[in-house]
């Protein structure tokens, strides 16, 4: 597996230190194994979307990397500046939108910079508003304009746009990308969405029971997908279980297929 | 055919009598007081049964007049004011110690579910025994009888925190405190706000209960001598009085949510 990635990444100089190292990551709930034996690198500013049907450890693994639980002496190198987009915005009610984005933050300029964060995400004009009276897609963006103001090394995004309707999903997503290449975070995108993970990621990975099953590196420029996404989506809903003959197609190259 | 059916009752309803459409709410009150003063004026009601609306006016205006009535208010005024203010202090206390922590839900919790089973009108005599038949009963009285109240809902209010907020807060790296102080508390708050409602009524009728101990001023004592002399018109502006603190309490709390939840959906349509 290391010469294939030595081989296909062609210039792993290239590579820094990863923004997030995991190594044999084991994560158990009693007898449960949740996680098992994870390996796993992002290089910084890498965007890549994690795939995988419920129950998984999709969550769990997020949970990890967000230092949401206790990793208990294992081998997990995560950047302290991180931040989470949750599925529900999860914003506080009570807290008008910019209070939200500078929840937790410290020094003098903080309006100021949830002020900023907020035009990024284009609500400007709804600093003052209280949460509950925001679309579904605006309180999302504010959650967005949370975790940017942040200045996170890793993003996560933990199925942010699963209760988004079509439309406002799909402008949530040019927001995402245009706001990736803006900051260049490293971004985990935890989704069930094939088509939505295929649009977004340089490299998609399948989790199941615990496992990296397939990972997938798309080298296919963002606006250029259209034409490799029936086969490489096949192959993926494969390893979703969803059955398929997988398909191999140019602009993707499978690594790591199926490694039980 | 079925939208002139439907639009019959409606009809009927606008054609009500004159006085009805004019007064709203204010008709039926005031015409049984009407009734009231009638049978006074006609002899039906004795005034040793019950005074005359005019006659109770006429009493409110001469004890305020005479200072009677706004001295004696004040004393269960200042009764009531000190018995809530530790009876709620001591509730928000002790639902923050069980409502924060797992040890002090163990210690404080079981005290508090044994302590609302005792009726508090029956540990009167026991105070009477301890502090006298002085004010301090009677504080006691209201400040042990506010207590459970506000105990109860903002401890339970602190436990239905969405853990989903709490856990988004934590991942933005927010301390223990700063946690409390902008998701716990701000969140519990409704609850808070319910407790201090049943507090205040609560405190208002084991107010009524501590004014029959020996009072030498207050409501209470104004009723128990009116009482002697067979003064309803006395007895009837002082349950005037005492029906007003109730209504001036609870205008009191919806004032502060209105403001203190400004957030809620409810209020923010409103606006």
């Amino acid at each position: 597996m290391d010469v294939a990635r030595g081989f296909l990444l062609a210039k792993p100089a290239e590579l820094p230190t990863p923004a997030v190292r995991l190594r044999n990551f084991t994560r158990r709930f009693g007898s449960n194994t949740i996680i098992d034996g994870l390996d796993l690198e992002i290089a910084p500013g890498e965007f890549i979307a994690l795939l995988g049907r419920s129950g998984s450890g999709k969550t769990t693994l997020l949970r990890t990397l967000a230092g949401m639980d206790e990793v208990r002496g294992q081998d997990v190198s995560v950047p302290s500046a991180r931040a989470v987009v949750f599925q529900d915005a999860r914003l506080l009610p009570w807290k008008k939108v910019w209070r939200n984005v500078a929840l937790g933050l410290k020094g003098g300029t903080i309006r100021e910079r949830a002020e900023r964060a907020l035009r990024e995400v284009g609500l400007g004009h709804r600093l003052d508003a209280w949460p509950l009276t925001l679309s579904g897609g605006e309180a999302q963006r504010v959650a967005l304009a949370r975790a940017l103001v942040r200045e996170p090394q890793l993003l996560l995004l933990d199925e942010p746009f699963a209760a988004l309707d079509a439309l406002t999903r799909i402008r949530m997503h040019d927001l995402v990308l245009s706001l990736w290449r803006a900051h260049r975070p490293a971004v985990l995108l935890v989704t069930h969405d094939v088509d939505e993970a295929i649009a977004l990621a340089d490299r998609v990975l399948v989790l199941d029971s615990g496992r990296i099953v397939a990972e997938e590196r798309i080298t296919a420029e963002r606006g250029d997908r259209a034409g490799l996404a029936r086969g490489l989506r096949d192959a993926l809903l494969g390893h979703l279980g969803v059955e398929r003959a997988p398909v191999v197609e140019e602009g993707v190259v499978h690594l790591a297929l199926a490694r039980a | 055919m079925t939208a002139y059916a439907e639009s019959a009752p409606r009809r009927h309803a606008i054609s009500f009598t004159l006085p009805a459409r004019l007064l709203g709410r204010w008709f039926s009150p005031l015409v049984l007081l009407l009734l009231w003063e009638l049978g006074s004026r006609t002899g039906l009601i004795p005034e040793r049964t019950l005074a005359a609306p005019s006659a109770v006016l006429g009493a409110l205006v001469a004890m305020i007049a005479s200072g009677e009535l706004p001295s004696n208010l004040l004393v269960s005024f200042g009764r009531v004011s000190i018995g809530l203010s530790i009876g709620i202090s001591a509730g928000i206390a002790l639902a923050l110690v069980a409502g924060l922590s797992r040890s002090g839900e163990i210690t404080v919790d079981p005290l508090m579910q044994i302590k609302r089973t005792i009726p508090v009108v029956a540990l009167s005599p026991l105070f009477i025994v301890w502090f006298g038949i002085g004010e301090t009963t009677k504080i006691a009285l209201i400040a042990f009888a506010t207590v459970f109240p506000v105990y109860l809902n903002l401890y339970s209010g602190i436990r239905a925190v969405d853990p989903r907020l709490i856990d988004a807060a934590r991942s933005f790296g927010l301390s223990r405190i700063e946690l409390i102080q902008h998701v716990i508390l701000p969140a519990s708050l409704p609850s808070l706000l319910v407790g201090l409602r049943f507090s205040l009524s609560v405190a208002i009728i084991v107010l009524v209960i501590a004014e029959q101990i020996n009072a030498s001023a207050g409501l209470g004592y104004l009723i128990n001598n009116a009482r002697d002399f067979m003064r309803t018109d006395i007895i009837v502006v002082c349950l005037m009085v005492y029906a007003l603190l109730g209504l001036g309490a609870d205008w009191i709390v919806r004032a502060v949510e209105t403001r203190a939840l400004a957030w809620r959906p409810s209020i923010v349509e409103q606006n």
